[in-house]
């Protein structure tokens, strides 16, 4: 769909913590051609500067790697900055990520979700002397960290999984265990059995019930849900 | 409002690659280490490196040395890098790397399991004389996404104390050349709070943000320059700015220079692969103040590619499937999310975009900050560091070679954690009528603009001014348009001081930050025009029409710019330590 | 994390192949007795009774009530963490679930051991 003239009208859940006790729908009337950009993001920018400088949300790098601008859009997960204009109806609704509680607008705690994340002991871990050089690793034994290790932490995933919309505290979420899975892949860890101990309980890892949404929404196009039945096949075979 | 203060022996401000590695450094003597950063660590603006991280490691070419990388890195700079802290960062490069590998950072490889090397610009074996070198040690196209994930890894590990999301509005001095706190505010909360500290790190990144066409974030802007600038210290070098030849046209995100040291070629309107023409020996892979210009000239000559000729095509329709899928995996991406384009059938329209700071904070090769006495004599501003893209130390002088800047951050990240270790037993923290005064002045800002009202919108102030650095101070300087620029940029900067915000909220105001990040932005953005116009000849980065060629005679020195429009000058350092110096020569390309 | 006392077992890897392998028992024994169920049609009592009067059938069966209580303990445990906050409330449900499909045991038990 072009852009020229178009006029999009962007309603999004507002809140602030100060005024408001549950959100609220605003819309905006934004023409496609003011904005700086083609993307929903530039929309955004463009509401800020010229209709309410109040909205807000999180954005930097503005081409989907830093994970800032993770929001619902029409219903779905995604980030702004590499959300086409040209990919949206004429009328576009935005929330902040689901089950996230907000602080403001489209800017949601993310805390537990960091917590969760730091639960997956996400980082190398290696009993053996480290060499003088580098630790070999084969291209075979490194392809098998593609797809795992692109995450960038935007949350997209773990906000549209019922699952944990249900057990937050208990179960990590896809994010985190793409995380265990990406550090359980890698040639150069030793720790397997002590990353599967941790994962041993009911809701951890096996609350997963391959809903799918995750690996629908990831704007990196990662497969949490694969990865996570990775985990649970090297799980089985450890411990059978 | 009451504030609370807080008390560490190290405070780190910046979560990029160069702030997260200094705190792993600092905590790992045992110090007291925060680190604030205006966004969650992995957030900053690292991630979006792409092609690499320079090491002459030579699992590619065997007879690789840091050496030869010393004399490409020096030379790149036109010789205005310091031979001194390029010689340390080059020689620190493996370790640096083998380093980032045993920590997880994912490399790609080598059949052999060593990590894989690829060529990148202005890179060469023997001294200039061998060819071109692969030195450049990639994660395929996400090398700084690899390297800020697996540092902020580390940091979990460590259980580094991080203040995410809060923003640093100045630094606190307890003297005239002492800094001995911050004021920061978080953002969740809008609560100001002051951090004492025996060390302040400063490690805020780039200030891109200052030019209309940018490869870089919203949030690079230049903090830890602004407060530098405010507090009275100067920044050096600021009229040296590198636009990379591969930004997507009309969008700004980067192509990495990893696409044509895989093999992908620069054409213009009429297929013509014209970087042999302005660079008959290392053509594609010239440095890319050289291939920025070259493409400029084409477009400039009526060769520019699409209908009104303001782009060139980076054509990789040859290389094999494999390279671009597992070699460049992250910019197929991004050229068939931006530019509409399948890499492997159509060339990317690209044109040169403002990409790195190469000027900054001047320090010495331990990240000690430097400033000047009145006789224009080098002097360390005690308790303050600076590391990374603010840090103008200088290792790239006027032109940065690719993926030397991820080098950069960690070797200085880690330099600047192991002199505060080193050093930190013989500061002291330090409140006097001066800190009062200085925090004062600082929550006046604030006040300034929560309390504010009724005046301009800064969106215009920022647009005028993305504008004027945009036409002025470009690939291409003049003179006569910099003069003019340099007034308009003083109207803009004055009605600055005028504006106001309406946002008045204190829960995540990211107009205030917005707000502040201006004001930072223009003291950049100032500075720069300031010693863009002052320096009248071209070197490296900083080309002149009135000034075309390089004069060393009155020109080899680094520039630096006061508050107060006081401009002054530093003597380029060429006494390495262990090797000899490398005489200033004209560059072949 | 502490254990749950009211899950089958507790440990995520054994409930979760528990789940699968019951699964795959309960399958089994639908499909071979809808199975008989047409070939023998029209189907008589007399049939019927002594299909199950067999004793092969009769442990398979007692297997299958097994595998039965086992999933649906699972099941509705998993079904009740997920969707029933009220501490108070879930415990009453998952106990009166446990009860209820034991009781529903012991009657299938009786019934096919009393043929």
């Amino acid at each position: 769909m072009s852009n020229t003239g178009r006029i999009i009208h962007i309603t999004v859940y507002r809140f602030d913590p100060d005024q408001d006790s549950k959100p609220y729908p605003a819309t905006y009337e934004v023409d496609a051609s003011h904005c700086r950009g083609v993307m929903l993001l530039d929309a955004l920018e463009y509401i800020k500067s010229h209709l309410d400088e109040t909205l807000s949300f999180r954005r930097s790098c503005n081409e989907g790697v830093c994970g800032s601008d993770g929001m619902n859009i029409n219903g779905k997960n995604g980030l702004a900055c590499i959300t086409p204009l040209a990919s949206l109806p004429d009328k576009v609704t935005l929330r902040s990520l689901p089950s996230f509680p907000i602080i403001r607008d489209l800017i949601v705690d993310m805390t537990r979700f960091y917590k969760q994340y730091e639960r997956a002991d996400p980082y190398l871990q290696n009993t053996g002397d480290a060499p003088a050089k580098e630790r070999l690793q084969s291209p075979e034994e490194r392809s098998k960290l593609d797809g795992l290790y692109e995450c960038i932490l935007c949350a997209c995933c773990t906000s549209a999984c019922p699952s944990y919309w249900w057990n937050p505290d208990k179960f990590m979420g896809p994010a985190a265990l793409l995380w265990v899975a990406r550090f359980l892949a890698d040639s150069r860890d030793n720790y397997e059995n002590e990353r599967l101990e941790a994962l041993q309980d009911a809701f951890s890892l096996y609350r997963c019930r391959s809903v799918m949404n995750c690996a629908d929404v990831c704007p990196k196009g990662l497969n949490p849900a694969k990865a996570i039945a990775d985990v649970r096949h090297r799980m089985l075979d450890e411990s059978t | 409002m009451t504030i609370v203060n807080e008390t560490y022996d190290v405070i780190i401000v910046g979560g990029g690659g160069a702030g997260q590695r200094a705190a792993l450094e600092t905590a790992s003597s045992g110090a007291n280490v925060a680190l604030i950063s205006k966004v969650f660590p992995t957030r900053s603006h690292t991630v979006s490196a792409q092609g690499g991280i320079n090491a002459a490691l030579g699992n590619i070419d065997k007879g690789d040395s840091w050496e030869c990388h010393m004399f490409d890195t020096i030379r790149g700079s036109d010789y205005l890098g310091d031979q001194d802290s390029i010689e340390y960062m080059c020689s620190q490069a493996s370790r640096t790397v083998i380093e980032l590998e045993h920590m997880g950072m994912p490399f790609s490889r080598n059949e052999d399991g060593t990590i894989y090397q690829r060529a990148f610009g202005g890179q060469t074996l023997d001294f200039g004389k061998g060819g071109q070198a692969h030195r450049t040690c990639p994660a395929a196209d996400r090398t700084g996404h690899a390297m800020l994930h697996t540092l902020f890894q580390q940091n979990v590990k460590a259980k580094t104390r991080f203040f995410h999301e809060w923003f640093a509005i100045d630094l606190l001095k307890s003297g005239p050349q002492k800094v001995s706190g911050i004021l920061a505010m978080c953002l969740e909360t809008g609560e100001l709070r002051v951090f004492h500290a025996k060390a302040v790190v400063l490690a805020t990144g780039g200030a891109g943000r200052i030019y209309a066409s940018t490869t870089n974030a919203y949030s690079c802007t230049g903090d830890g320059l602004g407060m530098v600038y405010r507090a009275g210290f100067p920044l050096q070098d600021m009229e040296m700015w590198q636009f990379h030849p591969t930004g997507v046209a009309g969008v700004g995100c980067l192509i990495t220079e990893g696409a044509r040291g895989e093999g992908g070629i620069l054409r213009n309107s009429e297929g013509e692969r014209y970087m042999e023409r302005y660079a008959p020996i290392q053509k594609d892979l010239a440095c890319r103040d050289v291939v920025s210009r070259s493409s400029a000239l084409e477009m400039k000559a009526g060769r520019g590619c699409g209908p009104r000729g303001d782009y060139m095509h980076l054509d990789l329709t040859h290389l094999p499937q494999e390279t671009l899928q597992e070699r460049l995996p992250g910019i197929s991406d991004l050229a068939r999310t931006f530019a509409n384009v399948d890499v492997s059938k159509e060339p990317i329209p690209v044109v040169p975009t403002c990409h790195y700071m190469m000027g900054g904070i001047p320090t010495n090769k331990y990240g000690q900050v430097l400033t000047q006495d009145k006789l224009g004599k080098d002097t360390f501003v005690e308790g303050l560091y600076a590391a990374g893209e603010c840090a103008c130390v200088s290792v790239h002088g006027a032109n940065r070679l690719g993926a030397n800047s991820l080098l950069e951050i960690v070797v200085f990240g880690r330099a600047v954690g192991h002199h505060i270790n080193d050093h930190i037993g013989d500061i002291a923290h330090e409140k006097n009528a001066e800190f009062d005064a200085s925090l004062e002045k600082a929550l006046g800002r604030v006040g300034f603009w929560r309390q504010g009202g009724g005046g301009e919108s800064i969106d215009e102030v920022i647009q005028d001014m993305k504008k004027i650095m945009q036409e002025d101070f470009g690939v291409f300087r003049d003179g006569k348009n910099m003069q003019e620029g340099l007034a308009k940029l003083d109207v803009v900067r004055r009605r600055l001081a005028h504006a106001s915000i309406s946002d008045k909220s204190l829960a995540f105001n990211t107009r205030l930050v917005s707000a502040f990040e201006l004001e930072n932005m223009m003291a950049v953005a100032y500075t720069t025009a300031m010693a863009a116009l002052a320096r009248k000849e071209s070197r490296g980065a900083h080309s002149r029409v009135d000034f075309p060629d390089r004069d060393d005679k009155n020109w080899h020195k680094h520039s630096l710019a006061f508050e107060g429009d006081r401009a002054s000058t530093r003597a380029v350092n060429m006494q390495p330590n262990h090797v000899d110096p490398f005489p200033l020569q004209e560059r072949e390309h | 994390m502490v254990r749950n006392i009211l899950a089958l077992t507790g440990s995520g890897v054994r409930d979760w192949l528990i789940q699968r392998v019951t699964a795959l028992l309960i399958l089994a024994y639908v499909i071979t007795l809808v199975t008989y169920v047409v070939q023998h049609a029209p189907l008589t009592y007399a049939a019927w009774h002594q299909f199950f009067a067999c004793h092969v059938v009769k442990i398979v069966t007692t297997l299958i009530l097994l595998s039965v209580v086992w999933h649906a303990w699972i099941g509705m445990w998993t079904v009740f963490t997920d969707y029933i906050k009220p501490r108070m409330l879930r415990r009453v449900l998952t106990v009166s679930v446990i009860i209820y499909l034991f009781y529903n045991l012991v009657w299938g038990l009786d019934l096919v051991w009393s043929i």
